[in-house]
């Protein structure tokens, strides 16, 4: 730069008289030079723009997809749930209905019981007491002295006395059976009672269901109608699905690894201890992760074949072959889980072979191999229960998997679409910025060769005036009448 | 996700297992001085052998050789081995070559040491057994004084072969001569460093402490 200057001990004069030279030259320059300026903010600004466009249609694009895929995701969810629900009820409709003439029955037969019993408890009404009109009239005779009447009188009374205790006796022993038919009636009204609680406990649990399904095709409706309260909440369950998932999987992650690290070691016995794959990774390390995704593989086929998941397209294939499936995977996993059990129990062998030969060689006793108690026998046993138990609790983790990638799928389409936008949104403001800058650029020139612009001005000003003065002597009347007729209007 | 997919993926993995494999074998021959005042060191010697032995993996080769008065010779190597791919087996002789290195400790400790001290010969004679190995990392441990006498008849002033081998000179004990002038300490191994590595040795290393070992073979290459 300082070899551009003229007198470079002062920077500022040569700089003023570089600027001075060349200001004749872009005064010259100026047109094209502006046309070359806003040609190349163009340039950037065009394309900035049909990109942003794109991003922005795209996204648009993507997000009509996903709200497709969340739709069509969530439908078929909530229709498993509605199938599964009906599922319940019709079988348990099926099996009460089944149930339902042997209970009508028995209701029956208790009511005809208890009716029976009630008749026979009735209160049965005492004989018509015709004789009491005869004894009303005898009692009306006097006695007037008359020994022989005072004496019937008497007997009569006796008599009337005798009968009446009878009759009380038997107005009591008949209150008495009927209080023991009404004692037998407990029983088969508990019967009764407990027999309409089982209806009424049926019918509730048929009306909850039956709830459920209501709600559910409810929420179906609002998938069907493609409303947005239905998209944000299964975007938010899609996000929920997919944490939650994550967290499973990473416990999942661990189970493997520890299952890894337990076979990788006695696996060097089966492939070779010393054979390495590539630099740092050994065959039987990769040997052992076959094995542990193999265990995974076979737990996703059993999965789908007990049909807790659905990742693969298994719907075509028949309830027999869905069957075998299921046993072929399960004989296979309880292989793999019989063999990583004898791993361990290898790997506890070179352990133990390893750390006595280390003691040997380092100068220490010889480890005795006698008297092992059974307290020395726990870690091989916890290890072969690990063995056996870690390969079925890995084919689980085909639940998590499926659920991380359906929810994996929406979550991930929305963050792409979020993406889009924001990438779409920053290139509109750089085309804009592009475009302000050519133009502050183009000012920016003018600035620069500002003395011989204002002398353009200068004279083109001067010549309008010339040109105006020329054609107002000419022009004058016609002037005049112009201002005339404004004045008139 | 289709079944085949994953198939095919695990299957890619197998056949990478077995398929191509990398040699990353290591073998170490110790070369031990049982000449003249040296001979005492020799159950140093065999803590440092017994140390190898204990980080040497399946496929891995030992050797042990001692330097006499002409070294040049398959019977002047005391035990060899290459561990077997079975590290249970590998365990097995592992054990066998601690109790023949013992057997040789004992038996050079009380038969003294030789009269003349043939470092070269056994040099070739590790270089060859090392070659012969064909492993991928190839050490030359010498546990000597380094300093070489030979009789008048044994020819060992000739070039020799050492390409591809790390060698370390471990315990290498002061003279008394050198105690008298240093340089010639100094001088001796400046020597036998310029030998190795005009014999195409890969490093040359000299570790008197033997109390971190693990420092000098940490690195499996």
């Amino acid at each position: 730069m300082s070899s551009l200057f003229i007198w470079p001990g002062h920077p500022l004069l040569s700089l003023l008289v570089l600027l001075a030279v060349a200001v004749p030259f872009l005064y010259a320059a100026r047109a094209p030079m502006q046309d070359f300026i806003q040609r190349l903010t163009r340039a950037v600004s065009n394309p900035l723009r049909l990109a942003s466009r794109w991003l922005a249609q795209t996204a648009y694009r993507l997000q009509t997809r996903n709200r497709e895929v969340l739709f069509a995701h969530g439908g078929r969810e909530l229709k498993l749930t509605i199938d599964r629900e009906l599922e319940r009820v019709s079988s348990m409709v099926e099996r009460d209905l089944q149930g339902y003439p042997a209970l009508q029955r028995r209701l029956m037969d208790e009511i005809t019981h208890i009716e029976e019993d009630y008749k026979r408890s009735a209160e049965v009404p005492p004989p018509p007491p015709e004789w009491v009109k005869a004894i009303e009239e005898l009692a009306k005779i006097k006695a007037g002295g008359d020994g022989v009447v005072e004496r019937i009188l008497g007997d009569i009374r006796k008599s009337l006395d005798g009968i009446y205790q009878k009759v009380v006796a038997e107005y009591r022993r008949a209150y008495e059976e009927r209080h023991s038919i009404l004692k037998r009636f407990l029983p088969f009204w508990r019967s009764a009672g407990q027999t309409l609680s089982l209806v009424e406990r049926n019918i509730t649990g048929l009306q909850d269901s039956a709830a459920k399904i209501d709600t559910n095709v409810g929420r179906l409706e609002a998938i069907f109608a493609k409303r947005s309260d239905a998209e944000h909440a299964l975007t938010t369950s899609a996000s929920t699905q997919l944490f939650i998932s994550g967290l499973v999987m990473l416990v999942a992650f661990g189970g493997a690894y520890v299952n890894f690290k337990l076979i990788s070691l006695p696996m060097s016995a089966m492939v070779g201890g010393g054979d390495y794959v590539t630099e740092n990774l050994r065959a039987s390390e990769v040997a052992a992760l076959v094995i542990v995704l193999f265990e995974t593989l076979m737990g996703l086929f059993l999965m789908e074949s007990l049909r807790f998941t659905s990742l693969f397209p298994l719907s075509g294939i028949t309830e027999r072959m869905r069957k075998h499936l299921m046993w072929v995977s399960l004989a296979i996993l309880v292989v793999l889980a019989g063999v990583e059990v004898a791993l361990a129990v290898m790997r506890d062998q070179i352990i133990a072979a390893d750390v006595a030969l280390k003691a040997t060689l380092g100068g220490g006793a010889p480890v005795a191999a006698a008297e092992v108690g059974w307290v020395m026998k726990i870690p091989t046993a916890g290890q072969m229960i690990l063995g056996f138990t870690l390969p079925f609790a890995l084919a689980f983790v085909a639940i998590p998997l499926e659920y991380c990638i359906n929810s994996g799928r929406i979550v991930l389409g929305a963050l792409l679409v979020l993406s889009l936008r924001g990438l779409g949104f920053v290139m509109r403001v750089s085309a804009n910025l592009v475009k302000e800058a050519g133009k502050l650029t183009g000012v920016l020139y003018d600035v620069l060769i500002f003395a011989p612009l204002a002398i353009e001005r200068w004279i083109a000003s001067a010549r309008a005036n010339g040109t105006k003065a020329e054609t107002g002597q000419a022009g004058a009347p016609l002037a005049k009448l112009t201002t005339g007729t404004e004045e008139v209007a | 996700m289709k079944p085949w997919t994953v198939l095919a993926g695990l299957g890619a993995a197998l056949l990478a297992g077995c398929g191509a494999q990398i040699n990353r074998t290591q073998a170490v021959y110790v070369l031990v001085d049982t000449s003249g005042t040296y001979a005492k060191e020799i159950s140093k010697a065999q803590s440092v052998v017994n140390y190898v032995l204990g980080t040497l993996q399946p496929g891995d080769s030992l050797a042990v050789g001692r330097v006499k008065s002409r070294s040049f010779s398959e019977k002047d190597i005391v035990a060899k081995v290459t561990l077997n791919r079975d590290p249970i087996q590998a365990t097995g002789q592992k054990r066998t070559f601690g109790e023949q290195i013992a057997t040789f400790a004992k038996s050079a400790h009380a038969g003294g040491g030789s009269r003349y001290t043939d470092i070269t010969g056994g040099m070739m004679q590790g270089a060859e057994f090392l070659h012969e190995t064909e492993a991928r990392s190839k050490t030359l441990i010498i546990f000597s004084d380094m300093q070489e006498e030979l009789d008048y008849k044994t020819v060992r002033d000739f070039p020799i072969k050492l390409e591809g081998i790390r060698i370390i000179a471990l315990n290498v004990t002061k003279l008394d001569t050198d105690n008298v002038d240093p340089r010639r300490y100094t001088g001796r191994l400046e020597w036998w460093e310029r030998r190795a590595r005009a014999a195409g040795a890969s490093d040359w290393r000299v570790v008197n402490d033997l109390e971190h070992l693990e420092r000098v073979f940490s690195n499996r290459s």
